[in-house]
């Protein structure tokens, strides 16, 4: 550290900007370095005053190598925060590791960018719905530097050529917006002389003192984020009375300082996007869809004046592919860690990264020190909980859009663990019920109702076993009719014979199947009442058995002795008639105890 | 077999190798699924048109109560205090809601969790509703089963799913006390006739159970503990009386009374209110009747007995009203309330309680309502009727009575249709099921002697088709195709009614407004909710909302503030002195604004998009209410020759409230409507009589994006020196 005692610095130019972002304050610094001592240097010491220390929230230096190359192979150096015994208290150090050491006499060009939030004070700090808002701005002229500054200029850029009062100084000029003073030539260490500006900027001051941003990760293809946005208007508070007829009629006259909408960019392919807070969904927002990029305009309930809140929630689900790499069971997710609103700041920043359940050796990296832990989030079907990745970050600038990683170990087969539940469920539902469909759970084994019920039970099951007796005596019938039929359109005497003969020792054998069923049912008390019916109704069966037959062997009989088809018909047709009602009969029957 | 013989279905049944019964099971069993499904999604317009989100104004109240349920559990629920309702007396709100919803959303989340379904609490409260709406479906087809037959249940089932008069109150978002209340009294009454037709103490018992869940959900309980004695009354006085209706209605009494205690908004109502009292002498009659009963069984000498019975009931009926006497001189038992007394009495409300009368849904109905709400029900209604006293059972008559009580009440009070429309249903069910088994079986008998006359050779089938048809009364088949498909007409008719009511009258949310554009396309007035939100994050936690008692329930649960009063109308002087600030000037409604506390004021307008139930057009009601307790507020004051006007005629009075000046003020500025002047009143089609407002004491602290909703702020008092 002594080295730099011995170094002098050249700033050849110091350039300030407030650009046109609401209430980060962007400072590039563009220095030359020389080495004039007599030791090699390989690091730079960046110094900041108390005052813009604690509002700094990024910092980074890249070098600019004079020679040859070109000018967008910036290398970004690594930055550590230090702690000097022997400097004043009051500033904070930073070094810069040079990319090479520069030794005595030699040139370097080191470009450092640092920004700072909430560095504009509105003043005043209340104002009406009429007023114009007004913020100052201090910083020091001299660019605060632990070496001795051989040259140094710089130029502020306001937002607005409207500039209430700046500190005149011997050496500065104003161009329209821009304020520029030096150069100054041969400053000792650590020179300061301040400097305000107090000028009109009516660029929103969206602040969210809280996100929330919550990346959830399904394996069947979906990373779901959800971002809680807790928004304020960090500029000058608003007093009085906010007329919404002057806001409607005059919107750039009356509450200039308002905003009314912010600009979400998400990344291409996002889908099912919303937008709702606490009590619903807020209808004003639009989507605009390209191939490269989604545009999310959205619009609080309520126009944003000074010191105004407001709370919501966007959501978004993205392609899986497009941010998660993986090789075997080795995972990580590779996505950008801010907000995809531009033009806002972030008090605190919390990132939860939520993993499928059961997901093992999990770990986080950013490019940016941040606070991490983990916890465990409850969601559908987990029984363990997912494990959450959380990172926490203060004072988030857009500048902190990069990318970070969340490395992770999941084997795909646990992705069926949840529809094998559902579906595990499901048949336990099932069989639960087929169980207790079956199952007995009347409570007394003897009582009179509970017995009569069983018996009834079998004298049901005997039924239908009459039934479907009956029901192939019938179909048996049906057949012999299709073989007369048969006969009367091909004369196959021989083929009809055939059907008759078959059909009589199938009837035959059904007729003893019956038997026993008709005998058991009459042991029974409780199908008294349907026995008499089933009685007729083989009784019945049997006539019409009887008829069929009859007319079958009347056919044939009459084709053997080659009647005439008018003759034959004739015959039958008494018949026939008398088998129609016989079978009216039988199919009323079998209605009728199908009833019971 | 032979009726569905035809059909394709019943070929892929056979390929099952299914019996008729187990067809007929099969069918109806999918029906009942299907009718199950269909009465939760025709309830999800709301949903898909705006989305998951509670509707109206009660319902945010058991939102927020279902809320701070899950959220500290049951004991604290039981003994919330809400300091941010009714400011400064504040509101027991344990003691003075009925829990059945809240515990009951509280329950299904509770199981969803269990089951590892992590919904929110807020799309349990919005489907609750279409829930029990498919739930009712059910016990609809449990109950006409047991008064009728499984046809007329299956029917009943189909119509009340798709009920207007029902889906009004159980679209999904409607998450209300009648959502639940509905099932529960269909349930309660189910399982009372299911218990008298069985006499049977399980049934008796699970009715108790039944009417306890309805005591914890609604006050409508009120409605079955009348209807039930009266039931009991008639089937004593025709000569209907059995054990089976002595234990069923025994059991339930004493029990259901006994649970219905442990609701704390009841308490001890059964046997310390009026309305309770006729349930109570039932049970006493029951009990003489029984005794009378047994005696007669005892003595075989019936002049004896004529005696005897002459004796006994004159001193029951003089024991009867000397306690009842004694009760209501002593106080102990309370006589009834007005709510009670307006619904006997249509005229009643308007004249004394005229906070009741406010309420558009306490109108008595209008014939285009019933019109509106029950369709061809109407007409089936008394069908219906017919084919009940035909068959007269206990069951019929309990079903006849609950239909026509319950019209009654519907023509008295709009929203009363709700209760009316189970008994539509059902008795309309018996018509529509009865009818078309007469015609379908006169069919049949046809279709069976046509079929087997075809199964004849060819030459003999015409000849015997023929004389079938001539042994027939003429035209009696064609007659009943035509009523079948006249019926299918009408029921077809029913269903695209129901459709068109439940889109497009029964599915706005009305929090969120939606009108035509100029290019067809719809716009959404969001105002209400920006409103709230505003007031959720922009002023002080501790801010007090003065507003009319309608959107005191919005403005708590959604915007978070205390309010001064919200539609839990307990307090009527608390009330008033809101509508007697609203209705004074400035000067004089700032001293009474002070006295409460008030810091903000939210007044609804619908000048500027043409939105009429907005407060000017409530004001009357506000100078009414507030006239009733404060005689200053006098209504002609604010009338020119009878007429209520805004525009220059308007009265001085009028024209200078603290009402008019906060929904008019700047507004005279504005154009609304092209063609006419600065300060035309699109609500009302005029141009106000005031457009110079100038405020003293408070000052606009936000108007919405459609000027719907108004908030000003109440300045301090000014400094002295």
């Amino acid at each position: 550290m002594a080295i730099s005692r011995y170094v002098l610095l050249v700033f050849t130019i110091a350039m300030l900007a407030s650009t046109a972002i609401s209430d980060p304050i962007l400072t590039k610094v563009n220095r030359h370095v020389e080495n004039p001592g007599p030791l090699i240097m390989s690091e730079v010491l960046l110094a900041f005053p108390e005052l813009q220390s604690k509002n700094l929230a990024y910092l980074t230096a890249s070098s600019h190598e004079t020679k040859g190359k070109p000018k967008g192979s910036v290398v970004s150096l690594p930055i550590k925060a230090v702690n000097l015994d022997d400097r004043p208290s009051a500033a904070t150090f930073y070094s810069v590791l040079l990319p090479k050491e520069v030794a005595a006499g030699e040139s370097f060009t080191l470009d450092v960018l640092a920004v700072f939030t909430h560095a504009l004070r509105p003043v005043p700090e209340q104002i009406t719905q009429a007023d114009i808002q007004l913020v100052l701005y201090r910083d020091s002229v001299y660019y605060l530097s632990p070496y001795e500054v051989k040259v140094q200029s710089l130029s502020v850029k306001l937002p607005d050529s409207k500039i209430e009062s700046y500190t005149k100084l011997e050496s500065t000029k104003v161009h329209g917006s821009e304020i520029k003073y030096g150069p100054y030539e041969n400053l000792p260490p650590f020179s300061l002389s301040p400097i305000t500006f107090h000028f009109e900027s009516n660029l929103p001051f969206a602040v969210a003192q809280e996100l929330v941003r919550e990346i959830e990760i399904s394996h069947w293809g979906n990373v779901q984020v959800t971002e809680h946005y807790k928004l304020i208007h960090g500029g000058a508070k608003s007093k009085g009375e906010f007329s919404r007829r002057d806001f409607q009629a005059r919107p750039n006259d009356r509450g200039a300082s308002a905003f009314s909408f912010l600009v979400a960019h998400l990344p291409a392919r996002a889908r099912s996007v919303y937008y709702r807070d606490l009590i619903g969904n807020i209808s004003t927002s639009h989507l605009r869809v390209d191939s490269r990029k989604s545009e999310l305009v959205i619009e609080p309930r309520y126009p944003m004046l000074g010191g105004w809140k407001t709370a919501f929630t966007i959501g978004y689900g993205l392609p899986l592919q497009d941010f998660l790499y993986e090789s075997e069971e080795n995972r990580f997710l590779n996505m950008t860690f801010g907000s995809p609103m531009i033009e806002l700041v972030i008090d605190t920043l919390i990132v939860k990264v939520v993993l499928p359940e059961g997901s093992s050796g999990i770990s986080a990296a950013a490019p940016f020190p941040i606070k991490q832990w983990q916890e465990t989030k409850i969601s559908h079907l987990d029984i363990g909980g997912r494990p959450v990745v959380v990172l926490e970050k203060t004072n988030v600038v857009p500048e902190h859009n990069q990318y970070f990683q969340v490395y992770y170990k999941f084997s795909g087969l646990s992705m069926l663990r949840e529809p094998l539940m559902l579906i595990s469920g499901f048949l336990f539902v099932f069989a639960a019920c087929i169980g207790y469909m079956h199952a007995d759970t009347s409570i007394s084994k003897s009582s009179a109702s509970y017995l009569a019920k069983q018996q009834w039970e079998e004298v049901q099951v005997l039924i239908q076993k009459v039934q479907n007796v009956i029901n192939r005596c019938l179909a048996m019938h049906d057949n012999l009719e299709a073989s007369l039929r048969d006969l009367s359109r091909t004369g196959d005497v021989q083929a009809c014979k055939a059907a008759r003969k078959s059909a009589d020792g199938l009837l035959k054998e059904l007729s003893k199947e019956m038997k026993p069923l008709l005998t058991s049912l009459q042991a029974y008390s409780s199908a008294a009442q349907i026995l008499p019916k089933v009685e007729e109704l083989v009784a019945k069966e049997r006539e019409l058995q009887e008829k069929v037959m009859l007319k079958h062997s009347t056919a044939v009989e009459g084709y053997e002795r080659k009647s005439g088809a008018r003759d034959i018909d004739h015959r039958v047709a008494l018949l026939q008639q008398k088998i129609t009602a016989l079978k009216q009969e039988v199919d009323d029957l079998l209605q009728f105890i199908d009833d019971i | 077999m032979a009726a569905v013989a035809n059909m394709p279905v019943s070929d892929l049944l056979k390929s099952f190798k299914l019996k008729t019964k187990q067809q007929e099971l099969l069918i109806r069993v999918s029906i009942l699924c299907l009718v199950y499904i269909l009465a939760f999604i025709t309830r999800l317009f709301s949903v898909l048109r705006y989305e998951s989100m509670i509707h109206e104004f009660d319902p945010y109240f058991n939102y927020r109560t279902t809320l701070y349920l899950t959220q500290n559990g049951f004991y604290d629920f039981w003994n919330w205090f809400d300091y941010e309702s009714w400011y400064p007396l504040g509101r027991i709100v344990g003691g003075t809601l009925y829990p059945g919803l809240m515990v009951t959303a509280a329950l299904i989340y509770r199981i969803l969790h269990f089951l590892r379904f992590a919904v929110h609490i807020r799309e349990v409260c919005v489907l609750t509703a279409p829930f029990f709406a498919s739930n009712t479906t059910l016990v609809a087809y449990f109950f006409g089963k047991e008064i009728w037959d499984t046809g007329a249940g299956l029917v009943a089932a189909i119509l009340i799913a798709v009920c207007p008069g029902y889906i009004s109150r159980s679209v999904a978002g409607s998450y209300d006390n009648e959502g639940v209340a509905i099932f529960a009294l269909l349930f309660t009454f189910y399982l009372f006739v299911k218990a008298v037709n069985t006499g049977s103490l399980a049934w008796s018992l699970a009715s108790a159970f039944g009417y306890f869940y309805m005591v914890s959900a609604w006050g409508g309980y009120v409605f079955i503990i009348n209807l039930i004695p009266l039931y009991v009354l008639v089937l004593l006085i025709t000569g209907r009386y059995s054990m089976r209706l002595y234990v069923a209605y025994n059991c339930m009494y004493v029990l259901g009374m006994l649970l219905a205690m442990q609701i704390r908004f009841v308490g001890f109502q059964h046997v310390q209110s009026g309305e309770h009292m006729a349930a109570m002498g039932v049970f006493f009659l029951m009990q003489v009747f029984y005794f009378l009963d047994w005696v007669k069984h005892m003595l075989s000498d019936t002049k004896l007995f004529q005696a005897f019975l002459r004796i006994t009931v004159t001193c029951a009926v003089a024991v009867g009203t000397i306690a009842l006497g004694l009760g209501m001189l002593s106080g102990y038992i309370s006589p009834w309330t007005g709510r009670f007394y307006s619904l006997l009495d249509p005229t009643y409300a308007k004249d004394h309680i005229p906070i009741i009368a406010s309420v558009s849904e306490h109108q008595p109905t209008a014939w285009s309502s019933f019109m509106f709400d029950f369709h061809i029900l109407l007409f089936l209604f008394p069908a219906g009727l017919y084919f009940c006293f035909k068959r007269l059972s206990d069951a019929t008559i309990f079903i006849v009575m609950y239909g026509l009580t319950s019209m009654y009440f519907a023509g008295v009070m709009v929203r009363l249709i709700l209760v009316a429309t189970p008994a539509v249903c059902l008795i309309s069910a018996i018509a529509v099921s009865a009818t078309v088994k007469n015609l379908t079986v006169l069919l049949r008998s046809k279709n069976k002697g046509v079929q087997t006359g075809s199964t004849k050779g060819s030459s003999s089938s015409k000849a015997s088709s023929k004389a079938l048809l001539d042994q027939s009364q003429p035209f009696q088949k064609n007659g009943a195709i035509a009523l079948l498909f006249g019926a299918f007409y009408l029921l077809s008719k029913y269903a695209t009614h129901c459709t068109w009511v439940t889109s497009e009258a029964y599915s706005s949310p009305s929090i969120v407004l939606a009108a035509r554009g100029a290019h067809g396309s719809r716009v959404i007035f969001d105002d209400y909710r920006e409103a709230y939100f505003w007031l959720r994050q922009n002023t002080p936690p501790d801010a007090k909302v003065m507003s009319w008692w309608d959107y005191g329930y919005q403005i708590t649960a959604m915007g978070n503030r205390t309010v001064i009063v919200d539609n839990n109308t307990w307090n009527n002087t608390h009330i008033a002195t809101v509508g007697r600030a609203m209705s004074s000037y400035e000067d004089e409604a700032i001293e009474i604004m002070r006295s409460l506390d008030v810091d903000y004021v939210l007044v609804v307008f619908g000048g500027v998009t043409g939105y009429s139930s907005d407060d000017i057009n409530k004001f009357l009601w506000m100078v009414r209410i507030g006239g009733g307790v404060f005689p200053v507020i006098k209504e002609p004051d604010y009338l020119v020759n009878g007429e209520y006007r805004v525009d220059k005629g308007a009265a001085p009075k009028m024209l200078n409230c603290l009402m008019y000046k906060l929904c008019y003020y700047r507004f005279g500025e504005m154009l609304t409507e092209y063609g006419k002047p600065p300060g035309y009143d699109r609500a009302r089609g005029v141009e106000i009589g005031n457009k110079d407002i100038k405020l003293e004491h408070l000052e606009e602290a936000f108007t919405t994006s459609n000027w719907i909703v108004r908030i000003y702020k109440v300045k301090p008092p000014n400094n002295r020196w």
